[in-house]
């Protein structure tokens, strides 16, 4: 099944795309997700920070199980203000 | 009200969205970009958000404070996108029947918003540049 990445800020830069479709197995979680996408993208993960995570717009735990067509955001330390 | 814009942010139209026959006190937070951060010189700055997220979480602000304080109504705008040095980031506006409460929930809001909310800040340096938050960045040539 496919869900969609998102990538921000950071991220975003690291990954060098602003989101990405990526099949993965079934019953697998938002943190298996993370793991997954390190060998996409091997410059993702910024060292010694604590990231967040989304789907479908509202936060989760990392063992969130994902369902096909998600929407999932890892959400460095915000910023705003 | 709660959005994100790319626009230059007017208070005057905050405290408009804002104004209610049963309030006796508007309070109202600007944040502002400075030049200078951790002793460097910062020569510009840039907002990124997820922002459909965003604009929820900043809904869901306006809620908690509706329940925590007797406040009539809250309005946030948050700009994204390049901001010069000494312009809004971000414009609160609460209005309530007393000010103890305008105040509270005006503070509760730019506090959860530092906490919460999806959006990141990129400090532009001579040399270099960071996302606040993540010290990591790049160092140009």
């Amino acid at each position: 099944m496919n869900v969609k990445v998102k990538f921000f800020a950071i991220l975003r830069e690291r990954a060098g795309v602003a989101e990405a479709v990526k099949e993965i197995k079934s019953g697998s979680t938002v943190r298996d997700l993370w793991e997954n996408l390190q060998r996409d993208y091997p410059k993702l993960a910024v060292p010694g920070i604590r990231l967040l995570y989304a789907v479908n717009q509202e936060y989760v735990t990392p063992d969130r199980v994902l369902k096909e067509h998600d929407e999932v955001v890892f959400i460095p330390p915000v910023s705003g203000g | 009200m709660f959005r994100l814009t790319r626009e230059k942010l007017e208070l005057a139209d905050l405290i408009d969205l804002v104004t209610d026959p049963e309030a006796g006190a508007i309070a109202t937070f600007i944040g502002t970009t400075r030049n200078n951060n951790d002793g460097r010189k910062v020569i510009a700055l840039d907002y990124d958000a997820y922002p459909e997220m965003a604009e929820k979480e900043l809904a869901r602000i306006g809620d908690d404070a509706k329940r925590q304080w007797p406040i009539c109504r809250m309005a946030i705008v948050h700009r994204i996108g390049p901001v010069q040095i000494t312009e809004a980031s971000v414009m609160i506006a609460v209005s309530a029947a007393h000010r103890d409460a305008a105040f509270a929930a005006c503070r509760f809001a730019i506090e959860e918003i530092k906490r919460t909310v999806p959006i990141w800040k990129k400090e532009v340096y001579e040399g270099g540049e960071i996302w606040i938050g993540t010290q990591s960045g790049q160092r140009f040539e």
